[in-house]
């Protein structure tokens, strides 16, 4: 299954809904993009919904360590919301659990913008 | 593609379709030797991972040279062989992706999440190319030594 993204927006943050793979090739390039795009419209404040990510793979963790940086340098946040046991193991692993401000509840999260 | 008793060979295009192709015949693979889903989703990650690196940075997508991909039931081992035909890699240059300094970095954590998940990883550069083994130790069912079916 290929990677999809629906956008919303709550309380002015804007919330991505990601379901499928994000993985090298197509998945990474999509999730590079909607980042880059919000972003160029001054939507700072990104929620990643990954409920519905079921696999993840090494430059499908580079693109979100690439989605937090890119936000943060452009003087945004961006928060990971609901992380399926596979991708919370890889990121426990890669240390990264620690770098992403992770939420298991949208209105916690969308709360927790400055 | 052949399959002789416990060993099946693959020589593939260098290009994303061979990562796909070579992560559904892991997790096929790994499923008829009954292991674990847990254990399933290691293989199939370590082996794209593999195959990432022999594509993109072993082979550089050349449409000239081959990835070569071999899984091998030894009875207690399951033995995943994956071949370049690249320049080789520099295993110093090959960062922790744990230390401080890296942890932001867009790359360079295949290797890693491979060595997190099997069992064993050998990684042999040479002029010619990059040969990549991963082991994973038999625990279901099958561990006596039942064919993989093709």
């Amino acid at each position: 299954m290929s990677m999809k993204i629906g956008s919303r927006q709550v309380d002015g943050v804007m919330i991505l809904d990601c379901s499928g793979r994000i993985t090298l090739g197509e998945g990474s390039v999509i999730l590079r993009d909607t980042v880059r795009d919000l972003l160029s419209k001054g939507n700072k404040k990104i929620v990643l919904n990954l409920a519905e990510v079921n696999y993840i793979d090494s430059s499908g963790i580079g693109e979100l360590v690439s989605a937090f940086t890119t936000t943060r340098n452009q003087g945004g946040e961006l928060k990971l919301l609901h992380l399926t046991k596979k991708v919370n193991d890889l990121l426990q692993i890669t240390k990264l659990y620690t770098v992403f401000d992770v939420k298991d509840d949208e209105a916690t999260a969308v709360k927790a913008f400055k | 593609m052949a399959m002789t008793e416990q060993r099946v060979s693959y020589t593939m295009d260098s290009s994303l379709q061979t990562i796909e192709s070579a992560e559904e015949k892991a997790t096929r693979i790994a499923t008829e030797l009954g292991f674990g889903d847990d254990e399933i989703m290691q293989i199939s990650m370590a082996v794209r991972e593999g195959a990432v690196n022999a594509v993109l940075h072993g082979n550089a997508y050349a449409p000239d040279k081959k990835v070569t991909l071999a899984f091998e039931h030894t009875g207690s081992n399951l033995v995943i062989t994956i071949r370049d035909q690249g320049r080789g890699m520099d295993l110093s240059k090959i960062p922790n992706p744990l230390a401080p300094e890296n942890l932001l970095k867009t790359s360079g954590r295949g290797i890693f999440l491979m060595r997190s998940f099997m069992d064993v990883v050998e990684i042999r550069p040479s002029n010619t190319g990059t040969e990549l083994k991963l082991i994973k130790r038999v625990h279901g069912p099958t561990a006596g030594g039942k064919e993989v079916s093709q």
